[in-house]
């Protein structure tokens, strides 16, 4: 079995045995990352290069990890300390870095669509690590990963992602994933974050926090994000946890059992209490030791692919 | 799949079995310090049988773990097709035990290698010997098996089929003649 495209862009339109597949391969490396020596010679010979056009702490760690565990060298790139800074064009950066032989490109960028431009310019496998408003699909796999493992499964679960839709990556590539999945998926937030197009997409919208935690069993919770201009959506962040804080107080009135995601980094006391970013309903930490194995699958899959 | 010969019945499955058992317990010493380790997928099945096959005649229980090799294989870059990747399953610290190394059919011993690697990944085992059903020769690396259950002289162009009935239906060993390559 191998996926059916040879790059990951984004899980808009990616087939469901597709996502099926990266979801059962991770479990294989998840077992190889309780192991004394978490390493394998997978991807020997392998040069991978991170091509990191925007700032990340998790995801970036994450796929290095990811790759020096299969084994595959790794370069490096950021644009602080780069060629960049001396006016290279996007394109000459890239023809330059394949011409010293790579396999692989993960890219993070903030432009939409530079991952599928890449594609067009070089013969590298493309794996996009988030590109602008548009896709991160690594973060909806692991995502999804994440509720299968606490729930058992993604069909027919209830979704809803919490927060500033409309400025979100991590928004469309869950959306998409967990349709094409079997679960039904809702967004909310104040309606100033919510895009009016996003019910085209097949998504219930709640306005009002206690309505969502009432109607789902997972809450993905996003970040405000303020590098992103978020201040301009909302009064004020303290009126903000007011009113779409997930709270302790808030869950417990449901009596149910609801399970919290959330990508980092945190902003606590905003979107989340202090309380319930480290409390039992919350499975923020397993998301990012399957992030691992999740990126790890995913490259092993491109990786070996003929 | 074109049969040539069936080598060993289902009778005789099960007796090369209980000899293999017979054998391990006999240079091991009894069963105290071992663990046996199926190779994914039909080692796996063989591996629980030897198992149970000590449980009546050492009236012990020896740790028993499944081992996948894919991430070690040395072909990616030759195989055709993306090979299919499944789970180890080893809960035991395999640390100075001796290790019960079970498969099938040894043919070019490359399978082997990988699971030694996985192996010290795992740990440092005591020992590891090698267990197989059928040994069918055309070695390309210097791999050879501890316990045999049946050698079986073949051609390149032949092939070894064991069937099981936990994921074939029946017991059986059979020569077949090897799909002709596209």
């Amino acid at each position: 079995m191998s996926l059916s495209n040879r790059h990951l862009l984004g899980l808009n339109g990616v087939p469901k045995e597709d996502i099926q597949l990266i979801l059962d391969t991770a479990t294989t490396f998840r077992e190889v990352l309780e192991r004394p020596i978490k390493k394998v010679p997978t991807l020997q010979g392998k040069t991978i290069v991170n091509l990191f056009y925007e700032d990340s702490t998790r995801t970036r760690i994450s796929f290095e990890l990811a790759q020096k565990r299969l084994s595959a060298d790794t370069i490096n790139f950021s644009t602080s300390t780069s060629s960049v800074k001396k006016g290279e064009t996007f394109k000459d950066t890239v023809r330059n870095i394949e011409a010293m032989k790579v396999d692989m490109i993960v890219v993070r960028h903030k432009s939409a669509g530079v991952p599928q431009y890449l594609t067009r310019i070089s013969k590298a496998n493309i794996i996009n690590a988030g590109d602008g408003l548009h896709e991160h699909p690594t973060q909806g796999l692991l995502d999804m990963y994440s509720i299968k493992e606490r729930l058992g499964k993604l069909e027919g679960l209830k979704v809803c992602i919490v927060g500033d839709i409309a400025h979100s990556r991590v928004a469309l590539s869950n959306i998409f994933g967990l349709k094409s999945m079997g679960a039904v998926v809702s967004v909310c937030g104040p309606a100033t974050m919510i895009p009016l197009e996003i019910a085209s997409l097949g998504v219930k919208i709640f306005t009002n926090i206690d309505e969502a935690l009432a109607k789902n069993d997972v809450l993905n919770v996003l970040r405000i994000q303020l590098e992103r201009n978020a201040g301009t959506r909302i009064p004020s962040l303290r009126e903000y946890h007011k009113y779409f804080g997930i709270t302790s107080e808030r869950i417990e009135k449901f009596n149910k059992e609801i399970v919290i995601l959330h990508p980092g980094p945190i902003n606590r006391g905003v979107e989340l209490s202090s309380e319930v970013a480290d409390g039992p309903y919350q499975v923020i930490l397993d998301q990012v030791t399957n992030g691992v194995a999740v990126r790890m699958a995913v490259l092993y899959l491109l990786g070996t692919m003929h | 799949m074109d049969i040539k010969a069936k080598i060993i019945d289902e009778e005789g499955f099960n007796r090369t079995l209980t000899r293999l058992a017979h054998e391990i317990l006999e240079k091991n010493k009894g069963s105290k310090n071992l663990v046996l380790i199926g190779m994914r997928t039909r080692g796996e099945f063989i591996a629980e049988r030897i198992m149970q096959k000590i449980k009546e005649i050492d009236k012990s229980e020896p740790s028993y773990g499944v081992l996948d090799v894919t991430l070690y294989r040395d072909d990616f870059r030759v195989r055709l097709k993306q090979p299919e990747i499944s789970v180890t399953n080893i809960t035991f610290d395999v640390n100075d035990r001796d290790v019960i190394l079970i498969d099938d059919v040894l043919y070019t011993g490359r399978t082997v290698r990988a699971a030694l690697d996985a192996l010290m990944d795992l740990g440092r085992p005591n020992t590891i010997q090698l267990c197989v059903l059928v040994d069918r020769g055309h070695r390309e690396l210097p791999i050879r098996a501890d316990f045999v259950g049946k050698n079986i002289p073949t051609s390149i162009n032949e092939e070894v089929r064991v069937r099981i009935k936990e994921t074939d239906g029946e017991d059986g060993v059979f020569l077949v003649n090897a799909p002709s390559k596209i």
